[in-house]
């Protein structure tokens, strides 16, 4: 199973590994790759909706056609690009950075990728059928009513997918409460862990939420109940709470991982601790507890009150609090550093100012009466988009030119990591800044076509440039990807030479067990530390000795397949109910791989000392 | 260095150019000039929030381009190690304390702009009217009048209106930007706001909320008229002659073909038009009050208002609204027979007030 022999294995050979790993610097990579690829289906679906807006009363694409467009494009971005990357970046580097050798579930992992993967798929299957049109939020009962069988897949995508991330969630907040290496207290712990872990408990309480909604939608589409039915005594607005109280803490969890990632970056390139670390930290725990109690700010409009907003509208506006102390901790650790920009750095740096404008719309937003005018327009979309592309996708893509030859052991390219992210940046500004006036000005979002002589062409129009320029960012980061791929600079084990956290003091790309021997960690930031003592890497904590390491298994997959297949059965069961053989084939095939699992012992397998000490580290 | 600033110079002029050009929207739809009760509150409440935050921003922006200035590796310093610092109690305290404090002077003022526009205390005493969303059009039955009307919503100026709205299908959104924020039409539950206008003229309404292939097209218009001239129209509408001939031949026999073309199965063309009640239960009615059509502000609530646009919507409503509930439900018309009944619908026009009396 080792690297070394790894790179002797035939084609075949190769995707069984890739198939049945359960290494999480693997399912690390599997988990960017699908997000990656579900990205670009998202930035494509977004270039068709800026297409379609670039002029008024436009007929590139049908209104039917451009609902479905702009329901996958918000769904795939959330639940099948972001977090699945965000996810795929956890995956990978918290491990490292806590001095563990893998996660506490190996083969749990795999079967959260798989069945994140599988869903993801199996929405995007709708496209030959027929999407969902209910918007990525859903709504009964206009979801309720549609037509077909869009709904059914987003129903049963996202059910599967979710499940998937849960597992994620449950498997990281174990890993770091039980698997850090000697030394590492929780008070030492990089920031970028910090955040998966708060990241990793919104998971483990919201997805619930969204789980519950997407069953009772499921009962009402399929079973012929009537949980969101008026008519039979049903209330839809039941639906609207269950979606935000998942959704709300769905944007922090969105949002947290990144803000771990600038804590990385922004002290390795000023060359200066994180200032101000235990505040973070706090920050960090005071936003995702605020994060629960805020979920009634998207329905400000439905008509919950003069109390219920109030009281809702004050607790948003609080969050804007523990954001801030944040944004000037950041700054404060680049104030008297030693500042070196590189593509990395300019992700992070480009993001303080969006990211900014991103929170100061947000406490516009909490104004509930001023939400009257902002609710459901161009501003609410400017809005979110300067938070998750000037917030997410700028960490995601520094933390991706940052710990890139971590993971694969190449740079990226300095010139093309710089002109994608000018393109981009200029792009994004131009896309969404302007967004918020034409929302004031009167347009509403989701809607098919403008009219003309409404005042909002040009603005529209600023804002389908802006797209193409953002596209061109993305083709040079892929550009960028292949190249380096063929041919990039080698990386050492401290990349960028100024690496202050665990993950910097193992080879690039690290074996798979990580760490022959585990480190002993003496502080915050332990490479520093020890660099400054004059020592060359970390003291081991342990002598070497043979590695006790979980086998690869194909079951996650099977099971997953199984779960596909009785998803599928389900959602054309409505029309014809042969399609019951497929719901009880699937489930039997996932029900017999999980007996199978649990009946069959695996011990995992051991790397003798021999081999270790003839590898070296 | 000198490039980056460049750059960044570059894009921000290209930025408030692009402002310039668009400016701030066109008058009878722009929430940004408010021109009533509800749009004012709300702009009070975006101006004073865009105040502090753009003051927060800018203080951001200043210590984040002192730094990025000042302390920016410059060549021969690749081994200078800054000092660790690890926090500072005071700055950290300040940097708490002075966003509670802005959101505080934000949150009171929010607080009381939401209890005052939902109070419906006095609604008894003022005008009410019911509103009901249907896709992809708006109906608007004045309470205690016997008036029902769709689509152009007449109000007198200076007073309020309350809106007491309900969805006969899906969630929909009551918007018209330049006089007031919006409220959802749930189809659950009755949602109530009130809107006033100070100025007469017509204000363009939208659907706010998704509400199907056709949720682009949902537009109305709330027509601002002086309150003589509202209860002239409203003197008008009570009083409309049901039984009355059309003068022209063509229109007559419009009617006919209206009457026989299951028109009437969803169109009433009597404005009092008993029998339609408010409530969750989907009883109608089905398809927009025609009662004075003749004077409506559009054709199907977005084509320019003639004959030509309304015997095309006749024709082939799927081709102009996709998804809406009339296409199917009447036999195939000839363009001369779609003539004819644009014709009948055209001449009705029960009051002198109509959208120009709003200055349209």
């Amino acid at each position: 199973m080792g690297m070394t022999s790894a790179q002797k294995r035939g084609f075949g050979a190769t995707l069984w590994d890739w198939l049945t790993t359960v290494d999480h610097k693997k399912i690390g990579i599997l988990y960017m790759a699908g997000g990656g690829f579900f990205f670009l289906m998202g930035g494509l679906e977004a270039v068709i909706i800026r297409i379609q807006l670039m002029s008024p009363e436009n007929n590139f694409i049908s209104a039917g056609l451009y609902n479905e467009m702009i329901t996958m494009h918000g769904t795939t971005m959330i639940f099948l690009a972001a977090m699945p990357i965000l996810l795929g970046l956890m995956n990978f580097i918290m491990p490292l950075q806590i001095g563990a050798r893998d996660v506490a579930f190996p083969f749990l992992n795999s079967l959260g990728f798989w069945l994140f993967l599988f869903g993801g798929v199996l929405l995007n299957l709708s496209w030959f059928t027929g999407a969902p049109d209910a918007g990525w939020t859903n709504y009964a009962p206009l979801s309720i009513q549609s037509p077909g069988h869009g709904i059914d897949f987003y129903i049963m995508g996202l059910q599967l997918s979710g499940a998937g991330t849960l597992m994620g969630g449950i498997n990281f907040i174990v890993t770091i409460v039980l698997m850090r290496a000697p030394g590492m207290t929780y008070m030492r712990m990089p920031l970028f862990t910090w955040t998966t872990f708060v990241a990793s408990i919104l998971i483990l309480f919201a997805f619930p939420a969204l789980t519950v909604g997407l069953f009772l939608m499921m009962f009402d589409r399929m079973f012929g109940s009537a949980f969101f039915d008026a008519a039979l005594g049903g209330n839809a607005v039941i639906w609207q709470h269950l979606f935000w109280i998942f959704g709300h803490p769905e944007v922090y969890i969105l949002i947290l991982p990144v803000f771990g990632v600038f804590s990385e970056v922004f002290p390795t390139f000023a060359k200066k601790r994180l200032f101000g670390y235990t505040a973070m930290v706090f920050a960090t725990f005071l936003i995702a507890f605020l994060g629960f109690m805020v979920w009634a700010h998207h329905m400000f409009t439905v008509g919950l009150g003069p109390v219920a907003n109030s009281i809702f509208a004050v607790a948003t506006m609080a969050i804007a609090v523990p954001t801030g102390i944040k944004i000037f901790n950041w700054l404060f650790t680049l104030w008297g550093g030693s500042i070196k920009i590189n593509s990395a750095m300019l992700w992070a740096l480009a993001f303080i100012p969006s990211f900014t404008i991103g929170g100061m719309t947000g406490v516009m937003l909490a104004s509930a009466v001023a939400d009257y005018q902002y609710h459901d327009t161009y501003f609410v979309i400017g809005h979110f988009h300067y938070v998750i592309v000037g917030g997410t996708v700028f960490g995601i893509l520094s933390g991706l030119h940052y710990w890139w030859p971590k993971m694969f052991g190449k740079y990226l390219h300095e010139g093309l990591g710089q002109l994608s992210f000018w393109t981009f940046f200029v792009g994004f500004h131009l896309t969404f800044f302007i967004q918020h006036f034409l929302g004031l000005m009167g347009m509403p979002r989701r809607y098919w076509v403008f009219l003309e002589n409404q005042g909002l062409d040009t603005g529209n129009l600023i804002s389908s440039i802006g797209a193409f320029f953002m596209s061109f960012g993305v083709i040079v980061f892929l550009i960028n990807i292949i190249l380096t791929t063929i041919k990039g600079k080698k990386a050492p084990r401290d990349a960028w030479g100024s690496g202050r956290t665990l993950e910097w003091s193992i080879s690039s790309p690290p074996v798979h067990y990580n760490y022959k021997q585990l480190p002993l960690v003496r502080g915050l930031d332990p490479l520093w530390i020890e660099k400054m003592e004059g020592n060359k890497n970390m003291t081991p904590a342990e002598p070497v000795d043979e590695i006790h390491m979980p086998n690869g298994s194909i079951l996650p997959l099977i099971i997953t397949i199984g779960m596909t297949i009785a998803s599928y059965g389900f959602i054309y069961q409505t029309g014809n109910k042969l399609w019951l053989i497929a719901v009880y084939s699937g489930m039997a095939i996932a029900l017999i791989s999980m007996l199978t699992r649990s009946l069959k012992d695996d011990h995992g397998h051991h790397i003798p000392k021999e081999e270790l000490e003839r590898i070296g580290d | 260095m000198r490039g980056w600033m460049g750059k960044t110079k570059v894009f921000f002029v290209f930025m408030l150019l692009a402002l310039f050009l668009a400016g701030c929207g066109i008058e009878n739809l722009t929430a940004l000039e408010p021109k009533g009760y509800g749009a004012e509150k709300s702009m009070d409440l975006i101006l004073l929030t865009t105040l502090i935050m753009t003051g927060v921003f800018i203080v951001v922006m200043v210590i984040y381009v002192i730094t990025l200035v000042r302390f920016r590796r410059k060549k021969g310093q690749e081994n200078y190690i800054p000092e660790q610092v690890e926090g500072n109690h005071k700055l950290e305290v300040i940097w708490t304390v002075i966003p509670i404090i802005l959101v505080l002077v934000i949150a009171v003022p929010t607080v009381l702009a939401t209890f005052d526009l939902s109070d419906d205390s006095k609604a008894d005493e003022l005008i009410n009217v019911n509103v009901k969303g249907n896709q992809y059009w708006w109906h608007f039955e004045y309470a205690g009048e016997e008036i029902q009307t769709s689509q152009d919503l007449y109000i007198p100026t200076g007073e309020r209106v309350y809106l007491h709205m309900l969805s006969s299908d899906v969630i929909h959104s009551f918007w018209v930007p330049s006089i007031s924020g919006k409220m959802d039409v749930n189809a659950e539950n009755v949602n109530t706001m009130y809107i006033e206008a100070y100025d007469e003229g017509v204000y363009w309404g939208k659907c706010a909320e998704l509400c199907g292939p056709s949720h682009s097209l949902m537009d109305f218009k709330v027509i601002a008229v002086s309150p003589d001239e509202y209860d002239e129209w409203v003197n008008d509408m009570q009083n409309v002659d049901t039984d009355a001939e059309p003068e022209n031949a063509v229109a007559q026999e419009g009617q006919e073909l209206f009457e026989a073309n299951n028109c009437m199965n969803c169109h009433a063309t009597d404005s009092a038009a008993s029998g339609i009640e408010a409530g969750p239960q989907n009883n109608g009615p089905f398809g927009p009050n025609l009662t004075n059509f003749g004077d409506r502000s559009r054709v199907a609530g977005i084509l320019e208002h003639n004959k030509e646009n309304l015997v095309d919507w006749i024709m082939d409503p799927e081709s102009i609204k996709p998804g809406n509930k009339m296409t199917g439900q009447y036999p195939e018309l000839s363009q001369d027979e779609a003539e004819s009944i644009a014709e009948y619908l055209l001449q009705l026009q029960p009051s002198e007030i109509t959208p120009e009396s709003a200055g349209d």
